[in-house]
């Protein structure tokens, strides 16, 4: 993440397309047969595996109740697994080495801007000054370099994202787990930080984990697509796209992109169907 | 990655102008000539209407209570009542002035044994809160006494209290302290409870201590819940410190001001008590606008309770 200093801009991202296409090689985290049951008894997920390389942009696509969120919570190691191991080749992960954002902004109303982006390195014990440059940093790569004095409460919805985006970055991660963060956000707002966030990607090449329901967000932002199904919840299909970055709104009305939707959404349908076809054999 | 302060969102909430003029463009739809002063005159009004409502907030209650008083003066001096039954406004306030030496020294008693109570409430109530989020077998096994503690009538504990501590001062001390303490610790414990728990699972993602949880996370969010207690307890220790006093019933230098209504009651010095008696209700009052500014100064910039909102 040496980059990082650069404050990523639509002008920067269009350098050297070819290079974002094909991230090097290693993986950050595998899943290995992962279940989750939870304790009234619902199998969130059944023996999932996933290897998430480095720079991957990997989108979780699927229903509601297919176990996304809680596969990805199981990454950040907010939840345990019931079987299954996540490994993690470069050992286990440090205090920093991952960044979440939530569906919801989560910010802390009491602080303000700059505050909220500062407490994953104020929990590790770094004062105000120490931070300064990191948070102004981070908030920069956001779009939000003028609010640090800004309570959440002034700020729209769009821009406590950023926040939350930000506060997530400021750490450098070693990897961003985001789970479904801009699906209560109206449309214009979701394709502005769409955009915008995979400008950041193109630039930096984190390796990020995307968890989303909406079809056209996970083939715009990512380079593969994890399609799950639901009851339980499972990896149903792994879809690769390969389009070529930089992406912006020639991709979004390309034919290129209209295909890989419909592919996407054809897998997503087959994993539902599958899945009320079972029901019907059960019941 | 640049944006405009106004993100595309938007949604900061409508500027005051534009929600005046697609209202009153909406309601005039007739004659443009109509709408026009509709538009013109729209904001003016609506100014006019809003100071006349802010001077009625004030002139009205105070009209009402002004005239109140002179009725009971006057009903008062009409039928020519002795003082001994019931004493004119004017003559309470005579008496309030005459004896405020005695009057003031009780308030000071009185005063003392309230913010005691109310400071070891605070201390004790968000203390015990704190050990209750940390453990919920310590809140399990210490809650039933402080429910029983609070359902108990004060006026009731107060003599036993009284028999088994020597020192006056401490028996009514603690008499305040258990009416005062359970808000604080019931709504403080309930704000410690209240952080959001995504906010707890960034916390736990960022390796925060239990310290460093309650320190940035439960106490910031506890604030509202416990300014909320404050503003009850504070009324509630002066009703506490009032009705141990009268069941101490003590006399000499230390008597507060429930022991000078209890004396002028047996002296029939009934303007004496009535001047006591609004010396306590000015006390209360001052303590809740004390409490309910310190809890607007403090939650002005974040809480909802404390955020003027235009609609």
């Amino acid at each position: 993440m040496a980059e990082a200093n650069s404050i990523p801009d639509n002008g920067a991202a269009g350098q050297g397309g070819a290079a974002f296409s094909a991230p090097p090689g290693g993986h950050v985290v595998s899943l290995r047969h992962i279940s989750k049951r939870f304790s009234n008894g619902t199998l969130a997920l059944q023996d999932m595996s996933l290897d998430i390389g480095k720079g991957d942009f990997i989108s979780l696509l699927g229903p509601s109740g297919c176990g996304k969120s809680t596969a990805l919570r199981i990454i950040a190691g907010l939840g345990d697994t019931t079987e299954g191991q996540v490994h993690w080749p470069d050992g286990k992960p440090e205090r920093g080495d991952i960044g979440f954002v939530f569906q919801e902004p989560t910010l802390m109303p009491w602080a303000n801007v700059f505050e909220n982006v500062w407490l994953p390195r104020r929990l590790d014990g770094a004062s105000k000054s120490t931070v300064r440059d990191e948070v102004s940093e981070a908030l920069e790569m956001v779009g939000l370099g003028g609010f640090a004095a800004a309570y959440p409460r002034e700020l729209s919805g769009g821009m406590k994202m950023r926040v939350s985006i930000a506060r997530a970055l400021v750490t450098k991660p070693k990897i961003l787990l985001m789970d479904e963060p801009f699906a209560a956000l109206d449309e214009i707002t979701r394709f502005k930080l769409n955009d915008d966030l995979l400008h950041l990607w193109e630039a930096h090449h984190w390796t990020v984990v995307f968890v989303t329901h909406s079809v056209f967000e996970s083939v715009y932002l990512s380079n593969r697509i994890v399609v799950m199904a639901a009851r339980p919840g499972r990896v149903a299909q792994q879809l690769s796209n390969d389009a070529p970055h930089p992406r912006g709104d020639g991709f979004r009305t390309s034919e290129d992109y209209a295909h890989l939707c419909r592919n996407a959404s054809d897998a997503l349908h087959a994993a539902m169907d599958e899945h009320t076809t079972r029901a019907e054999v059960t019941a | 990655m640049n944006v405009s302060p106004t993100d595309p969102a938007g949604g900061t909430g409508p500027k005051p102008a534009e929600a005046v003029s697609s209202g009153s463009s909406k309601a005039g739809n007739m004659t443009s000539a109509l709408e026009e002063t509709v538009v013109k005159s729209g904001p003016d009004l609506r100014a006019a209407a809003e100071r006349r409502d802010r001077l009625l907030r004030i002139i009205l209650p105070v009209v009402i209570l002004t005239s109140a008083i002179l009725g009971w003066e006057a009903l008062v001096r009409i039928q020519e009542i002795p003082h001994y039954i019931l004493p004119a406004p004017s003559l309470i306030m005579e008496t309030l002035v005459k004896d405020w030496a005695v009057l003031s020294t009780s308030l000071i008693t009185t005063l003392q044994i309230t913010f005691a109570a109310l400071a070891v409430a605070v201390a004790g109530g968000v203390g015990l809160a704190v050990l209750f989020t940390q453990s919920k077998w310590v809140e399990i096994s210490f809650f039933p006494f402080a429910v029983i503690l609070q359902v108990t009538p004060i006026i009731a504990i107060a003599p036993l209290i009284l028999i088994y501590v020597d020192s006056i001062p401490v028996a009514l001390l603690i008499c305040a302290w258990i009416v005062a303490f359970f808000p604080i610790l019931s709504n403080t414990t309930l704000g410690l409870n209240s952080a959001d728990h995504n906010l707890r699972n960034l916390f736990q993602l960022y390796g925060a201590s239990r310290w460093q949880t309650l320190w940035h996370l439960q106490l910031p969010a506890a604030m509202p819940y416990f300014l909320g207690g404050l503003k009850i307890a504070g009324g509630l220790a002066l009703i506490g410190a009032i009705v141990a006093e009268f069941a101490a019933g003590s006399a000499g230098r230390g008597a507060g001001l429930a022991y000078r209504i209890l004396e002028s009651g047996y002296r029939l010095n009934i303007p004496r008590m009535f001047a006591a008696l609004l010396l306590i209700s000015v006390t209360g009052i001052l303590i809740f606008l004390t409490f309910s500014l310190l809890s607007h100064l403090m939650l002005r910039k974040w809480h909802e309770s404390a955020i003027k909102r235009e609609n």
